[in-house]
C-alpha cells in the first residue's frame, strides 16, 4: 500500500458532490484517497492495483472523463446481471466524491512503458 | 489404438520359472536329506491371487501405481513391492486419495494412457470424488481400484465394517463410465481387462473396478489366465455427414473451427493444422488441450462474422450456438459426447441446436474430413480461401500486438503482476524443451509459442479446487523420462487443498518447476462476492474476512521446504524473479522439484 500511494498525486478540481465524502474538505479531489478507496471497495480484484486490467479491462492510462467514468460505475456492464460483467456500484458503496478520487488516483498514476521497450516484450 | 506392450512378466514363463526355482530347491533340501526318505513332490508353491493380479497389470502396461496404502488392498500392494519388485507398476505414496486421482490425470494426458490408482472403497472413494469427477469432466481415462471387504464373514472387526460397502462404486458412478465388482479371479481378470478398454475408448473417462481384499489374498488356480486386450479403433462419422459437413464449409463464406478437446493425441494437434489451412478458417481454441498452435497464423476468429461454425469435441457451446441462431448462420456439432452422457451430474452443458450433428470421435474423424474437403475445393476455391487466409492472419497478428500492449500495464507493479510473471518464465523456458502443466492465468497462451501436444493439457475440468498441485505433479512425472522441464504457475488456493503433492514430488525426484500465482485470496470467489453485495446495496469492507488467505500470510517457500522441496521466496518485487527462475530451472533440469512463491495481482 505504502508502494502505491507513493504513485499517488492530489489534484484540485471543482467538484459538486452530495455523496457520503470521506474526506476532508469537501471541495478536493484527492487521488491518495482515490488509492484507499480503490482498494477497500476490491477494484484490483479485476482491475489489477494499478488499473492495469485482469479479469476486468484496464483503467488507466487513458481513464475516462469523469463523467463516464461515473456513469459507468454506477450502472455497471450494459445488461450486467449476476455473474456477468462489472457490477453497478450504488453511491452506498462508493459515494460520488469517492468516485472522483479514485478516478484521480487512476488518471494520475504514471504512464506505463511501450511493449517494445520492455525487452522481455519484443516478438 | 496400438495394443499395449506385451506383458514384460508372461504368465507361462513366469509359471515355468516358478515350477523350476522350487524344483532346484527341492533338489537342494534333497542332496542333505536322509537317503532312504522319498523324493519330495516337486509341485509348484500356491500362487497369490495379487501376484496374478499385478501380472495383468503389468500386460496393460501401468507404468505406476498412485496410492495412499490401506489395508484393503494390502494384497495387491504386496505383490507390487515384492513379487514385481516395485516396477511397472512402481508404487507412488499419496499423502491423500484426492491427489492420487488428480497425479493420474496430468499424468495420462501427458501420456495418453492411465496409470493404477488404488484405494480404499469407501473412505478412499470419498476422498478421491472430487478429483474423479474433474477426469470424468475433462474425458480423461482413470483406472480406479477400490479395495473392500465383500463378504461380511471376513470383516475381522470395527473398522472393517465401517471401510466395507454393499455397492461401494455408487458413490462414484454418475461419473465413472464403468464399474464392476467382480466375485472370482476369472472375474476380476476379465474386468481389469474390460476396465482399461472403457477407459481408453472415446470418450475416454474413468473407471472403477472394486478388488475384493480376500480374493486378492487368496491362490490362483493353474488355470488362471490374463483376457487378450484389443482396445477399439475410435468411432469415426458417417462417411454421408462428413460429405454433407465439407460441403458446408467449402461452401461457406467465413467458416469458423470452434474446439475444446479435438486433439485427443499430439496426431490430433497436426491434424486440426491440416484442417485449417485446408480451408484456411481460424480455430478458436478454448483450451482444455492443445488443439490448435498457439501463434499460427491461422489461431483466432470471430463466431460473430461466422456463417458455418464448426464445432470439434467441443465443451460449453452455448454462447456460440445463440451467436449462430442470430446470425442465421450454420452450426456443425462433431463429438463424441453423442454417443455417452450420464443424467445426474449436468458437466453435459446446454443442449446445443445444431444443423448437422456428428456423433463420432473428431480426431479419428479429421482424416476423411479433410480429404473430403480438399476433394470439393476448386481451383477459384482455394483463392478465395487464400485470401480468408490473410485475412483471418491479419487477425490474429493484432491480436498478439494488443495482448503485447496489454502485458506491458502493470508491468513493474508489486505484486508482481501475472503478465511480467509469465514473460519472465517464457525468457527461461522458450530456448529449452518445456511443457506447462497447469496454470490459471491466460498471458502464456496469448504470449507463448505452443507448438507440441504435451506443451498445455488444460486445467480441472470440472473447476475442483485441488486439482492443480497434483495435476502437476503427476504430469511432471510423466514428463521426467521424456527429459521435458515441467512448469506450473500454482494458484495459492488450491495448493492448500492438497499440499501433500509437493511431498510425493520430494520422494519420488519429480523435476517441476512450480511457480506460485499468490494473490492471498480466493479471488474468484472475491468477485462473485462483490457482485452479491452491490446487488443488495451492502457493504464490501468484510471481503477479506470471508475470501482472503493472508493474515497470517502463508509462506509457500517454507511450505515446500518442509517437505523437502527447494524454494525460493516470497518474491514482491519482480526485479527479483529472472534470478529466481534462473534457480529453479537450474535444479529442476538436476532432477528435482522446485518452488518460488511469487506474491501476485489478483488475476
Amino acid at each position: 500500500m505504502i508502494r502505491l500511494l507513493g504513485f499517488c498525486v492530489v489534484l484540485t478540481l471543482a467538484f459538486a458532490s452530495a455523496g457520503q465524502d470521506t474526506r476532508a474538505p469537501a471541495n478536493r479531489v484527492s487521488a491518495a484517497n482515490g488509492a484507499t478507496v480503490f482498494m477497500r471497495v476490491g477494484c484490483p480484484a479485476c482491475h489489477g492495483t494499478v488499473g492495469h486490467g485482469g479479469a476486468g479491462p484496464k483503467l488507466a492510462p487513458n481513464t475516462l472523463p469523469l463523467a463516464a467514468f461515473t456513469t459507468w460505475v454506477r450502472n455497471g456492464t450494459p445488461g450486467w446481471s449476476y455473474g456477468n460483467g462489472m457490477p453497478a456500484f450504488p453511491p452506498a458503496s462508493l459515494s460520488d466524491a469517492e468516485l472522483a478520487d479514485v478516478r484521480a488516483y487512476l488518471a494520475g498514476l504514471p504512464t506505463p512503458r511501450p511493449a517494445d521497450e520492455i525487452p522481455l516484450l519484443r516478438p | 489404438m496400438d495394443e499395449p506392450d506385451k506383458p514384460a512378466v508372461d504368465r507361462r514363463s513366469f509359471l515355468a520359472g516358478a515350477a523350476t526355482g522350487a524344483a532346484a530347491l527341492l533338489a537342494a533340501q534333497a542332496s542333505v536329506a536322509p537317503a532312504q526318505e522319498a523324493p519330495a513332490k516337486t509341485t509348484a508353491p500356491p500362487r497369490p491371487a495379487s501376484d496374478f493380479m499385478v501380472d495383468i497389470f503389468k500386460s496393460l502396461d501401468m507404468e505406476y501405481m498412485f496410492s495412499m496404502c490401506a489395508s484393503s488392498f494390502m494384497g495387491i500392494h504386496e505383490s507390487i513391492l515384492n513379487y514385481a519388485e516395485d516396477k511397472n507398476p512402481q508404487s507412488i505414496t499419496c499423502t491423500h486419495e484426492e491427489i492420487s486421482v488428480a497425479m493420474a490425470n496430468g499424468y495420462a494426458k501427458i501420456e495418453g494412457k492411465p496409470v493404477l490408482v488404488c484405494a480404499h472403497a469407501t473412505v478412499g472413494a470419498q476422498h478421491a470424488a472430487m478429483a474423479l469427477y474433474d477426469a470424468w469432466a475433462d474425458r480423461v481415462p482413470i483406472y480406479l481400484l477400490l479395495g473392500n471387504t465383500n463378504d461380511a464373514a471376513d470383516r475381522q472387526g470395527e473398522v472393517f465394517w465401517l471401510h466395507s460397502a454393499q455397492d461401494p462404486a455408487a458413490l462414484i458412478r454418475d461419473f465413472t463410465k464403468w464399474d464392476d465388482n467382480p466375485a472370482s479371479l476369472t472375474h476380476f481378470a476379465e474386468s481389469a481387462v474390460r476396465a482399461y478398454k472403457i477407459a481408453m475408448t472415446p470418450p475416454y473417462g474413468p473407471v472403477a473396478v472394486v478388488v475384493d481384499e480376500k480374493l486378492q489374498l487368496e491362490s490362483a488356480p493353474p488355470s488362471a489366465r490374463i483376457p487378450k486386450l484389443s482396445v477399439p479403433t475410435p468411432p469415426a462419422g458417417d462417411s454421408g455427414a462428413v460429405a454433407e459437413a465439407a460441403k458446408l464449409l467449402v461452401a461457406a463464406e467465413n467458416p469458423v473451427i470452434v474446439t475444446t478437446r479435438a486433439a485427443r493425441t499430439p496426431a490430433g494437434l497436426a491434424l486440426m493444422v491440416e484442417l485449417a489451412e485446408a480451408l484456411q478458417a481460424g480455430v478458436i481454441d478454448q483450451r482444455r488441450r492443445l488443439n490448435f498452435p498457439t501463434r499460427h497464423r491461422l489461431s483466432g476468429g470471430n463466431v460473430a462474422e461466422a456463417d458455418v461454425v464448426l464445432a470439434l469435441e467441443a465443451g460449453d457451446l452455448s454462447g456460440v450456438a445463440r451467436t449462430v441462431r442470430q446470425r442465421n448462420a450454420k452450426l456443425i456439432n462433431l463429438t463424441a459426447g453423442h454417443l455417452f452422457q450420464r443424467s445426474n451430474y449436468q458437466d453435459f452443458q446446454r443442449y446445443t441446436e445444431a444443423d448437422l450433428s456428428i456423433a463420432a470421435d473428431a480426431e479419428a474423424t479429421l482424416p476423411a474430413l479433410i480429404e473430403e474437403i480438399r476433394r470439393q475445393t476448386t481451383a477459384a476455391r482455394q483463392e478465395f480461401f487464400r485470401q480468408r487466409g490473410e485475412r483471418v492472419a491479419a487477425a490474429n497478428a493484432q491480436a498478439f500486438e494488443r495482448a503485447r500492449a496489454e502485458a506491458a500495464n502493470g508491468w513493474d507493479a508489486s505484486p508482481v503482476s501475472t503478465a511480467r510473471l509469465s514473460m519472465e518464465l517464457w525468457a527461461q523456458l522458450k530456448n529449452e524443451d518445456w511443457s506447462y502443466v497447469t496454470g490459471w492465468v491466460n498471458w502464456p497462451m496469448r504470449l507463448w509459442d505452443f507448438t507440441k501436444h504435451y506443451q498445455y493439457i488444460g486445467r480441472a475440468g470440472a473447476e475442483g479446487v485441488g486439482y492443480h498441485a497434483p495435476a502437476s505433479v503427476g504430469a511432471a512425472l510423466a514428463n521426467k523420462k521424456h527429459g521435458r522441464i515441467s512448469v506450473a504457475i500454482q494458484p495459492d488456493g488450491d495448493l492448500m487443498v492438497a499440499p501433500g503433492a509437493l511431498w510425493t514430488a520430494a520422494r519420488y525426484q519429480v523435476p517441476l518447476l512450480m511457480v506460485m500465482q499468490n494473490n492471498r485470496a480466493y479471488h474468484q470467489e472475491v468477485m462473485w462476492f462483490q457482485r452479491a453485495a452491490l446487488m443488495r446495496n451492502r457493504s464490501l469492507e468484510r471481503t477479506e474476512a470471508g475470501f482472503g488467505l493472508g493474515n497470517p500470510n502463508i509462506d509457500f517457500a517454507k511450505l515446500a521446504q518442509s517437505m523437502g522441496v527447494a524454494s525460493s521466496g516470497p518474491i514482491t518485487d519482480p526485479k527479483e524473479l529472472a534470478a529466481a527462475i534462473k534457480r529453479g530451472i537450474g535444479v529442476v533440469k538436476g532432477g528435482e522439484p522446485y518452488l518460488i512463491d511469487v506474491v501476485t495481482q489478483a488475476r
